[in-house]
């Protein structure tokens, strides 16, 4: 069987692509310093779905380039501005309800996005979300659940889980952000995304933040400086020694 | 609250239809739900179950080491409990 050759745009699946690794990066950092070992290895796993997503869709982008980049090549051997994250996955996130509130909108949006694509017209997209839409439906329990503890806990975590969930909340709105050639329109995802996160935010007795968006930029390859450290970190033992494993 | 004052929970997983739940260890949690959950994370990362059942540690009633022998000794040399005089028809495999 011959496949027509995909009309779907290489910067759309990079896009999506580096949402996924730059946030199972994120994810990567919380590997021994979780509050528990329970929950190390289950970030730890969260983390390595997405990386499995990232693989995935990258080793897809390449295909769709036609340059013969593998996905080591697009995930070791670009810069920051060559990156198309949206900014909410790039930022650190050391503090665990930051962490929790950035997974519960992440992974609301991913599973909206990835069930979308799963009926979507190109059949490796759907391919690679139908896979994935059961990894995010996990990541979306899990960060539901601590987001409702914390927020619904004693009065000091109801105060924390606020203040983390103010601090990304300005990043929300460029997951909705028009990106030419899309698969699935990012605006047509919004109602359904907001209304999962904001059922969460009321079971877990938080407030919907009332913050101006931040400017973004990252499909378009403007990013914050704290994406450099991430991908000088996530790329330096790649470009010291290139073809390396382990 | 830290991780020490969390009860201890018992993970029981169950490998495969067909079969039973098999204890495979224990873990911290806050509540039956989260242990649940973190018993998922621990204990199947390596497609080890199709079930999983958690049990609050403090609710199992064990046998004591001190009682072993008049527990379990008596049975020694009863050979005839074992249905080893049996063939096993082939393709029997958990009998």
């Amino acid at each position: 069987m011959i496949t027509p050759p995909s009309s779907t745009p290489f910067s759309y699946v990079l896009g999506l692509a580096d949402d996924a690794l730059v946030s199972a990066q994120r994810m990567g950092w919380w590997i021994s310093r979780a509050p528990q070992l329970e929950e190390d290895l289950a970030l730890a796993n969260i983390g390595l779905d997405q990386l499995g997503q990232a693989r995935n869709l990258l080793t897809y982008a390449g295909e769709l380039e036609g340059a013969g980049r593998s996905e080591d090549d697009l995930a070791y051997l670009r810069d920051d501005r060559d990156f198309r994250n949206v900014w909410l996955v790039e930022r650190p996130q050391t503090d665990f309800g930051v962490a929790m509130a950035r997974l519960l909108v992440f992974s609301a949006w991913q599973a909206e996005l990835y069930a979308a694509l799963a009926l979507g017209e190109d059949p490796t997209l759907a391919a690679i979300a139908g896979k994935a839409v059961k990894e995010v439906a996990y990541h979306l329990d899990h960060a539901r659940r601590w987001v409702v503890r914390l927020g619904d806990g004693t009065e000091e975590s109801h105060a924390r889980m606020q203040v983390a969930l103010e601090a990304e909340w300005p990043y929300v709105e460029e997951l909705f952000g028009p990106v030419d050639g899309a698969v699935v329109d990012p605006v047509a995802l919004r109602d359904a995304v907001l209304t999962t996160v904001e059922s969460v935010l009321a079971e877990a007795t938080l407030v919907v933040p009332q913050v101006a968006p931040a400017r973004g930029g990252g499909r378009r390859g403007l990013h914050t400086e704290d994406l450099g450290y991430l991908l000088a970190e996530m790329q330096h033992l790649h470009r010291s020694h290139p073809g390396a494993t382990w | 609250m830290s991780t020490r004052d969390w009860p201890l929970w018992e993970v029981f997983v169950r490998s495969r239809r067909g079969l039973s739940h098999v204890h495979v260890g224990s873990l911290h949690a806050p509540d039956a739900e989260m242990a649940l959950r973190n018993a998922r994370d621990v204990y199947t990362r390596r497609q080890e179950g199709v079930s999983l059942w958690v049990v609050p540690s403090a609710e199992i009633v064990a046998s004591e080491a001190g009682q072993r022998e008049e527990f379990f000794d008596p049975a020694a040399d009863k050979i005839y409990r074992h249905p080893t005089f049996y063939e096993i028809p082939e393709g029997v495999e958990h009998l």
